[in-house]
C-alpha cells in the first residue's frame, strides 16, 4: 500500500487566528482526529513544528545562500507539520485530509505520495547506504 | 508563549499541532463541491469513502435494522446510487452522511415492503411512521443521518460487525469475502482480483453469506463473554487467512495480492484497538507486522523466493518491526501467558532482531516452539522445532526430534518430513540416506519450484564427496 504525507501549510494570518483559539479545544480536536486515524489503522507517523519565529529560511536564489530568521514577514506559506498515512489510494489520503480539524484563511493540507524503494535504482550505492541508515534510524 | 506550550503537546503526542480549530459538526448531505466534469472523480470518491467508512456505515445500519444482511443490502444500494449520482451531480459535501441517509431510506423501503408480506415487520413499519425502527427518530429526521451515529455505540457496532462477518455458521470463504467487503471496505471487484476469482463468484459468496446469517437468525451483536474466546478465534483466523493469501503472493505482478496482506494488517490494527484487553488480538497484529517486515527482502529481482538465511536484512522494514514488537509487548503485558499468535510473533521477533542466521537466539526459538506446541499442538510446529533444535544444538539432536515425529505417524505422506530429515542426514554426512529422503520429498512436493530445489539437492548427494 502506498504511503502519503499530509503536509500542513498555513499563512501568518491563519496562524494568528489559530493562536486566538482555546488551546484545550485545539488539543481535543486534534486528538480526536488522530484517534480516528489510529482506530482506522492508517496512521504511521506525524510531527508538529514549533512556531516559525524560532526558525530560519535559507534562500538559494542568489549565488551565496541568504539566511533569514523567522517569522519571515512576507512569506506566503508556512510548513507546520505532517502526518504519514498508510492508505490504499490517493483518494483515500485526500478523504482523510478533508477531515483534519483545520480552518482559517490560507490554511492548507497538501497530499503527497512518499517515494518507496521501488522509485529508485536498487543497485545505486547511495540507495544501498540509505537502507543501512534507515535500519539504524528505525524508519522505513 | 502559547506556541511553546503547544510544542510540548505535540512532542508528547508525537502528532502535529499546527493549523487550527475544532472540526465543524458533520453537515447534512448536500450535493455541490465536487466536479461533475470528470466521472472518474465521482467514482473514486465513492470508493475512498466506502473504504474509510464501510464499517461505520454498515455497522450503524445493522444496528438500525437489527440485521447485517439487510444492512449490507441497503449499503450496497446506496453505493450503487452514489456511483451514478456523484459522477453526474458532483461529490456531496459530506459523502458519508449521503451514503448513510440513502442506505437508511432503502432500509425503510425494505421494511415497508416486508410489512405487506409478513406480520412480523408490520410493527417495524408502524414504528417507521414515527421515524425509525430502533433509533426513535421523528419522520422529518429520516434524512438526518446524525441520528444513526451514537458515539458511544460506534465501537460496539464495528466490533459486532467484525464478529458477525466472521460468524462460524459461514464458510471460511464467505467469512473472508464478507469481512473484506463490509469491514475492510473493498469492492467486490477488488476482492475478486485479490483472490484471482471472477467478480460474480465473490458476489455470490457474499449473497450466500447473507442468506446463511438470515437463516441461522444470527443476531447483530458482540458475543457474550462466555462465547467470546471461541468467536474471537474465528475472527483472528479470518484475518490470518487474508494475510496468508496475500503473503503467498510473490512480488511483481502480484502486487494486488501483497496489498491483501497490508489490508489484513490494517484490520488487525483496527481489531486490536477495539479489543485492547485481548492479548491475542495484539498477538495477531504483532505476528502480521513482524512477518510483513521481511516482505521487501523475500523475493529476488525475478520474483524468485529468497530463503530467510539468504535475505538482505537491510531491506527489512524497521518501522514494521518496531510496530510489531510494540504490539507483542502489549500482548505480554496482559500477563495471561502468550497464545498461539503471540508465540508465533515472538518467534518472528527473534528472527527480525537478529543480525544474521548465526547471530539468532535459536535456543530461545526452541523454547518458544515448545511453548507453542503446548498451547497449539501440531506436527508442523514439532517439525519447525526440530529445525530450530538443529540450529541450536546440531543435527543429531534434531534428528531425534524428527524420528520421534516420524514414529508417531504424523505428517505421513507430507514432503516436509523427508525434506527436513534429508537435510539433517546430509549435515551428518549420511549421504545415501539423505539422498533417499530428499528424493522422496521431491516426489511428494506439489510446488514445482520447490520440487526442483529438492531434486537438485538429491542429485548433488549422488556425486562423490570431495
Amino acid at each position: 500500500m502506498p504511503k502519503y504525507m499530509l503536509i500542513m501549510r498555513g499563512t501568518d494570518e491563519g496562524q494568528a487566528d489559530y493562536e486566538e483559539m482555546d488551546f484545550t479545544e485545539v488539543i481535543a480536536a486534534m486528538g480526536r482526529y488522530n484517534e480516528s486515524l489510529m482506530d482506522a489503522g492508517v496512521l504511521t507517523a506525524g510531527e508538529g513544528l514549533s512556531d516559525a519565529s524560532e526558525g530560519a529560511v535559507v534562500d538559494f536564489s542568489t549565488d551565496t545562500p541568504v539566511v533569514t530568521d523567522g517569522p519571515y514577514g512576507e512569506t506566503k506559506e508556512l510548513f507546520n507539520g505532517f502526518w504519514i498515512l498508510d492508505v490504499a489510494s490517493r483518494e483515500e489520503a485526500v478523504e482523510w485530509a478533508k477531515r483534519a480539524p483545520l480552518s482559517g484563511p490560507g490554511t492548507k493540507l497538501e497530499v503527497r505520495r512518499i517515494n518507496g524503494v521501488e522509485d529508485f535504482p536498487a543497485d545505486n550505492e547511495w540507495i544501498q547506504k540509505e537502507k543501512e541508515w534507515r535500519k539504524e534510524l528505525g524508519t522505513e | 508563549m502559547a506556541q511553546g506550550a503547544r510544542d510540548r503537546v505535540s512532542a508528547r503526542h508525537g502528532v502535529p499541532d499546527g493549523g487550527s480549530p475544532a472540526p465543524a459538526p458533520a453537515p447534512a448531505p448536500a450535493p455541490g463541491d465536487g466536479s461533475p466534469e470528470d466521472p472518474d472523480v465521482g467514482r473514486r470518491a465513492v470508493e475512498a469513502t466506502w473504504r474509510i467508512e464501510s464499517a461505520r456505515i454498515v455497522g450503524a445500519l445493522a444496528r438500525y435494522t437489527g440485521e447485517l444482511a439487510l444492512a449490507e443490502d441497503v449499503a450496497s444500494e446506496a453505493v450503487a446510487e452514489a456511483l451514478v449520482s456523484w459522477p453526474r451531480d458532483g461529490v456531496p459535501r459530506d459523502p458519508t452522511a449521503w451514503l448513510l441517509a440513502t442506505g437508511r431510506r432503502r432500509a425503510i423501503d425494505a421494511f415497508r415492503r416486508r410489512a405487506g408480506r409478513d406480520v412480523r415487520y408490520a410493527a417495524f413499519a408502524r414504528d417507521l411512521g414515527e421515524g425509525g425502527a430502533h433509533a426513535g427518530a421523528t419522520p422529518s429526521d429520516v434524512d438526518e443521518p446524525d441520528l444513526l451515529w451514537d458515539p458511544d455505540r460506534i465501537d460496539d457496532d464495528r466490533l459486532a460487525l467484525i464478529f458477525t462477518s466472521c460468524h462460524p455458521v459461514l464458510s471460511k470463504e464467505a467469512r473472508v469475502a464478507l469481512t473484506l467487503r463490509v469491514v475492510g471496505g473493498l469492492t467486490s471487484e477488488e476482492i475478486a482480483r485479490a483472490f484471482l476469482v471472477p467478480t460474480p463468484t465473490v458476489q455470490a459468496r457474499i449473497t450466500r453469506a447473507k442468506k446463511q446469517l438470515g437463516a441461522a437468525r444470527v443476531p447483530f451483536e458482540v458475543p457474550a463473554a462466555s462465547e467470546r474466546p471461541a468467536r474471537l478465534g474465528s475472527v483472528l483466523n479470518v484475518l490470518y487467512v487474508i494475510f496468508s493469501e496475500g503473503s503467498s503472493a510473490s512480488g511483481g505482478g502480484d502486487w494486488i495480492r501483497t496489498d491483501l496482506a497490508r489490508e489484513a494488517i490494517r484490520l488487525a490494527r483496527v481489531l486490536s484497538r477495539l479489543m485492547p484487553e485481548e492479548p491475542e488480538a495484539a498477538g495477531l497484529l504483532a505476528l502480521l507486522e513482524l512477518t510483513a517486515a521481511r516482505f521487501p527482502a523475500r523475493t529476488g529481482p525475478d520474483g524468485e523466493p529468497i530463503l530467510l538465511a539468504d535475505q538482505d536484512r537491510r531491506r527489512w522494514d524497521a518501522s514494521a518491526i518496531r510496530r510489531g514488537r510494540a504490539a507483542l509487548a502489549r500482548a505480554e503485558a496482559a500477563g495471561r501467558g502468550l497464545g498461539p499468535y503471540a508465540l508465533q510473533a515472538a518467534i518472528a521477533e527473534q528472527h527480525d532482531v537478529a543480525a544474521s542466521v548465526d547471530a539468532t537466539d535459536w535456543a530461545r526459538i526452541v523454547r518458544l516452539y515448545e511453548a507453542l506446541g503446548r498451547v497449539a499442538p501440531s506436527p508442523v510446529v514439532d517439525l519447525n522445532r526440530a529445525v530450530a533444535v538443529s540450529m541450536a544444538s546440531g543435527p543429531q539432536a534434531a534428528l531425534e526430534v524428527v524420528d520421534s515425529l516420524a514414529g508417531s505417524g504424523a505428517l505421513a505422506g507430507s514432503y516436509l518430513l523427508p525434506s527436513v530429515r534429508g537435510e539433517l542426514l546430509s549435515r551428518l554426512g549420511r549421504r545415501a540416506e539423505a539422498r533417499a529422503e530428499l528424493e522422496l520429498a521431491a516426489q511428494r512436493c506439489g510446488n514445482e519450484r520447490e520440487r526442483g530445489v529438492l531434486g537438485a539437492k538429491a542429485a548433488a548427494l549422488a556425486e562423490p564427496s570431495g
